[in-house]
């Protein structure tokens, strides 16, 4: 083949990609007002309603837990009946995915008309999002209910993994991490990760973490870490060589006595958190992390669970954090979004929510902002022994910034994953 | 018009394949302009070379892809040579049809349901013979070394290969050949190996192609039965194509290349043990030796296969039980409580994929049947000859891994304007389909007595009315044994709907692989069985809808 042929057909194949070029790197670090100019930013809530009404909205959302989806499912049908929305739920593998998917449109060029219009999101898929411009908003002060968002009670709804949400996102619902024992096999669980270690090392094989590539396994090394870090201070800072250096050293000393007393000796983990529950409720794990304070109570009213299952919290506390739903740059149907985000804030869907024969997680609102009827709709929930209450919870610790999950989660890969 | 129906076919079917490999190919040298990639350079494949695990995917990539061939084609080899000229042969052909509608994703969660410890082969031995009150601590899905997965895989692959060696069979004249072989004194196996095997094999060489290439591709089994950390290849660059920081492209490009090496590497690697072994058999057949009754092998290999029938009929029962379980503890054999519960409480969750899945894979074989169709009648009408390069461009969908023409395929979509539409997840799963149903159909097709034809066109009917009323009337069973195929094939496609649907579309094969990850066992089982049981029931009605209609045309029914 001569030189010029050759160039023709690379230039010829590579036509679908020469679209506008957006490099992620030349994106502005900070973000705020992503959408300027956008029509919706300024709009009475009564046009966005109407210009929702009829339109569908992709929600693409994490699909592992079945609870969850049941959650969307009830919020779709009632979407429906009240503002004529079709909510769509896009179940993902992982979160990454729909961050891919509009950076993906992003690079072609695809300034609207996204195949992604509301996102739930935190973390380090937040970053991504925030820092590469790919977030529509800031919308959350335009939602109606957002005023009684608990943002004092609940600085995690408006600081997410240290990074400000600055309305980017709208949040829906709390979670802390708890850990579950079956109270018959473990009538004195062990309430620190050295302690942890400990128990495993006496009971080996019945204990694991989720898959360290799923934010629930990433999460058990976060709290580890909070624990083991020389100075936990520095965790709420960008990942520096020097902070990382000596806490994951710390973590991985730890980590490699614990990790052949794991289930299947630490070779083979549970894909997310909700796979943990079959293993207990066969007798596989005695002890397991998860994410919601009400897990055990709803997890024993649906027999996925043994009723002895039972929460408890580490002595020097645990992480906790907030779900946000966002809505991407190029929705399609941004107005429809933002009607679906307000309704997931109202006290309707948040007391849904925290049924504990529904989902059983603590709402992002502040109940004594609400008006009484609404404030009624939580007093009203049957209550359960296998529920910890917030007193017994304890303040949640903050998230680490979000590039120390990165990070832990790539040396965890390089030094186990091979 | 008809004329131009073989190369419409092929570039609805080249294009696709071309615009997809170039658009894996060019990323994985690092031209993607799209994402500053300007400049063609090494630096994907120093990136896909320094990924953690990459050598042990590749190598479990190889180990279970080979393994699970060879140990198909080893155990239909085996059964075949114990049951020519059995009943027992055409027991089996019977069973198979309802198996092979089976998606891969619905039986690999039931085979985990099956064989994991908590699984319900262990609770029916527990506790009387093991003494278990709680599930050992054994790997027995998702083993670090592909063991699940080889197993899975083989549990599917055998049901096609068998199928594809009895149609084999019925093109050469293997009792003629296995009397004659009595008549020298050969014993019955030592026979069938030394005379049939070596007419056999040429047809089935391209199935055992598309069987090795899909094994050391797939994806949806790897995903539920594989090893996690690291999985094998295709798992590992799928979660680079999905991963945010789409600098991940690149490397998880070169991986998809990397793939597409292996999986050639690996049928040319066949082909050459094809020349061994052919040599070697050559001189062990000219050796003379006529072989023993076989009596353990006659009585073996059946047995084996039976086992792995069970084995595939209790995995869709399992998932059954499952959907209609209330509590099922370890280690009790059956559900304390059978109950509807999971079914209503999923049904409207279930309808969406369930209509997704019916629609896409009714227009991709109705797209499908009409393609092949034209493409068989512009044969018979213009006298065209197919040769090998048309044969080879069928199969060649399945003998790629998906993986390395769909990534760049989406990119291309995405230029179109048509990613994650059904037009888009329709074409893409017509890919699939299409050489499916051709294949299942052309050779009834061409088959059919000309002298129909002929004698209904003296009668003066045109081509088309021959064509309507005598040549589809006739074939009406092989027409809808056909569409069955596609619609299977297409109700089964995981990664095909993923590219092509951009999320937006979901199927129950999508929800129920995302599910396997760690939904309740009851939900997954619903989905897993709602997938087994719409291709099932496309095969019934293949059946019966002609049995219906011929119910009083003895010369019509099936021998």
């Amino acid at each position: 083949m001569t030189l010029p042929r050759r160039r023709l057909l690379l230039a010829a194949a590579a036509a679908p990609f020469a679209a506008p070029a957006a490099a992620p790197a030349a994106a502005p670090a900070a973000a705020r007002g992503q959408a300027p100019g956008h029509p919706l930013a300024a709009a009475p809530w009564e046009a966005v309603l109407a210009e929702a009404r009829g339109r569908p909205v992709f929600f693409n959302a994490w699909g592992g837990d079945d609870r969850t989806n049941a959650f969307i499912a009830w919020a779709g049908t009632r979407l429906r009946e009240r503002h004529g929305i079709d909510l769509r739920h896009v179940r993902l593998r992982d979160t990454s995915e729909a961050v891919a998917r509009v950076v993906a449109e992003k690079a072609a060029g695809r300034t609207g008309g996204g195949s992604v219009d509301l996102v739930w999101i935190n973390g380090p898929n937040f970053l991504a999002m925030k820092e590469q411009g790919l977030l529509f908003g800031p919308f959350l002060d335009r939602l109606p209910n957002a005023r009684f968002i608990d943002r004092e009670g609940k600085p995690s709804t408006m600081l997410d993994f240290t990074v400000p949400v600055e309305g980017l996102a709208a949040p829906w619902r709390m979670a802390q991490v708890v850990f579950i024992a079956d109270a018959a096999r473990v009538p004195d669980p062990p309430r620190s990760m050295e302690a942890l270690a400990a128990w495993a090392r006496a009971n080996p094989g019945r204990t694991t973490h989720p898959n360290v590539r799923n934010f629930m396994g990433v999460t058990f090394l976060k709290q580890a870490l909070y624990e083991l870090a020389p100075d936990p201070a520095a965790l709420l800072r960008p990942a520096t060589e020097e902070a990382l250096r000596p806490a994951a050293d710390a973590l991985w000393a730890w980590y490699d006595r614990l990790r052949p007393n794991l289930w299947r000796g630490g070779r083979q983990f549970p894909e997310n958190g909700p796979a943990q529950r079959p293993l207990m409720l066969d007798g596989e794990l005695d002890l397991y992390i998860t994410f919601n304070p009400s897990e055990a109570a709803v997890a024993i009213a649906g027999n996925q669970l043994p009723a002895t299952a039972r929460p408890f919290v580490l002595d020097r506390g645990t992480i906790g954090n907030t779900s946000f739903v966002a809505i991407p740059f190029n929705a399609a149907n941004a107005a429809a979004a933002m009607v679906a985000a307000d309704f997931l804030l109202s006290a309707e869907a948040q007391a849904h929510g925290a049924d504990p024969r529904v989902l059983g997680n603590p709402t992002v609102l502040d109940l004594a902002a609400l008006p009484p009827a609404e404030r009624a709709r939580f007093a009203a929930l049957p209550r359960s022994p296998a529920i910890l209450q917030p007193e017994a919870l304890g303040r949640p610790l903050q998230e680490p910034h979000p590039s120390w999950m990165t990070r832990i989660t790539a040396e965890w890969e390089s030094r186990y994953g091979r | 018009m008809l004329r131009a129906a073989p190369w419409l076919t092929a570039a609805l079917f080249l294009g696709p394949i071309a615009a997809g490999l170039a658009g894996t190919l060019l990323p994985a040298f690092g031209w993607l302009p799209a994402l500053g990639g300007t400049a063609v350079s090494l630096e994907p494949w120093r990136a896909l070379l320094a990924a953690p695990g990459l050598g042990r995917a590749v190598l479990l990539t190889l180990g279970t892809g080979f393994a699970a061939t060879l140990l198909s084609f080893a155990l239909v080899i085996a059964f075949c040579a114990a049951t020519q000229g059995r009943t027992l042969a055409r027991r089996a052909q019977a069973a198979l049809a309802p198996l092979l509608a089976t998606p891969h994703a619905a039986l690999a969660i039931g085979f985990a349901f099956l064989v994991a410890p908590s699984g319900w082969i262990a609770r029916a031995l527990s506790p009387w013979a093991t003494g278990w009150d709680r599930p050992p601590d054994w790997a027995t899905v998702n083993d670090p070394w592909g063991l699940a997965l080889v197993a899975g895989l083989t549990l599917k692959e055998v049901p096609y290969l068998l199928l594809m060696a009895f149609a084999g069979l019925g093109q050469i004249r293997a009792a003629e050949a296995m009397r004659a072989a009595a008549a020298l004194g050969y014993g019955p196996v030592t026979g069938w190996l030394k005379v049939v095997l070596p007419q056999l094999y040429p047809q089935l060489r391209l199935p055992l192609y598309a069987v090795l290439a899909f094994s050391l591709s797939v994806v949806d089994v790897a995903l539920i039965l594989g090893p996690g950390a690291p999985p094998t290849l295709s798992a590992l660059v799928l979660r680079w194509f999905a991963d945010r920081d789409l600098a991940m492209w690149f490397p998880a490009a070169a991986g998809a290349v990397l793939l597409l090496a292996l999986v050639l590497g690996g049928i040319l690697a066949w082909r050459v043990g094809e020349r061994v072994a052919a040599a070697a058999g050559r001189r062990w057949i000219a050796t003379g030796g006529r072989g023993g009754a076989g009596r353990a092998l006659r009585c073996g290999a059946p047995a084996l296969m039976g086992l792995l029938l069970a084995a595939n009929a209790a995995a869709l029962l399992v998932l059954l039980a499952w959907s209609f379980a209330g509590p099922w503890r370890f280690p009790e054999a059956l559900p304390s409580a059978f109950t509807l519960a999971t079914w209503r409480a999923q049904v409207q969750a279930l309808a969406q994929p369930a209509m997704a899945t019916l629609a896409v894979a009714l227009a991709a074989t109705a797209l499908a049947l009409l393609l092949a169709l034209a493409c068989l009648e512009a044969e018979q009408r213009h006298g065209l000859r197919p040769g090998r390069r048309a044969l080879l461009m069928i199969w060649l969908p399945l003998l790629l891994p998906q993986l390395a023409f769909l990534f760049g395929w989406q990119v291309a979509l995405v230029r179109l304007d048509l990613d994650g539409t059904a037009g888009a997840v329709v074409w893409t799963h017509l890919l699939f389909v299409l050489p499916y149903v051709f294949l299942s159909l052309a050779d009834p097709w061409r088959a059919l007595d000309p002298r129909h034809a002929r004698a209904a066109a003296a009668l003066g009917a045109g081509p088309w009315r021959v064509f309507w009323a005598v040549k589809c009337r006739l074939l009406l069973r092989p027409l809808l044994v056909a569409a069955a195929v596609g619609f299977a094939v297409s109700a089964g496609l995981y990664l095909p709907t993923l590219f092509a649907g951009g999320g937006r579309i979901a199927t129950l094969t999508t929800e129920a692989v995302t599910l396997a990850a760690g939904a309740d066992r009851r939900v997954l089982g619903a989905y897993a069985a709602l997938q087994a049981l719409m291709p099932l029931a496309a095969y019934a009605a293949a059946v019966a809808v002609p049995s219906f209609l011929h119910r009083d045309r003895r010369g019509m029914r099936p021998a």
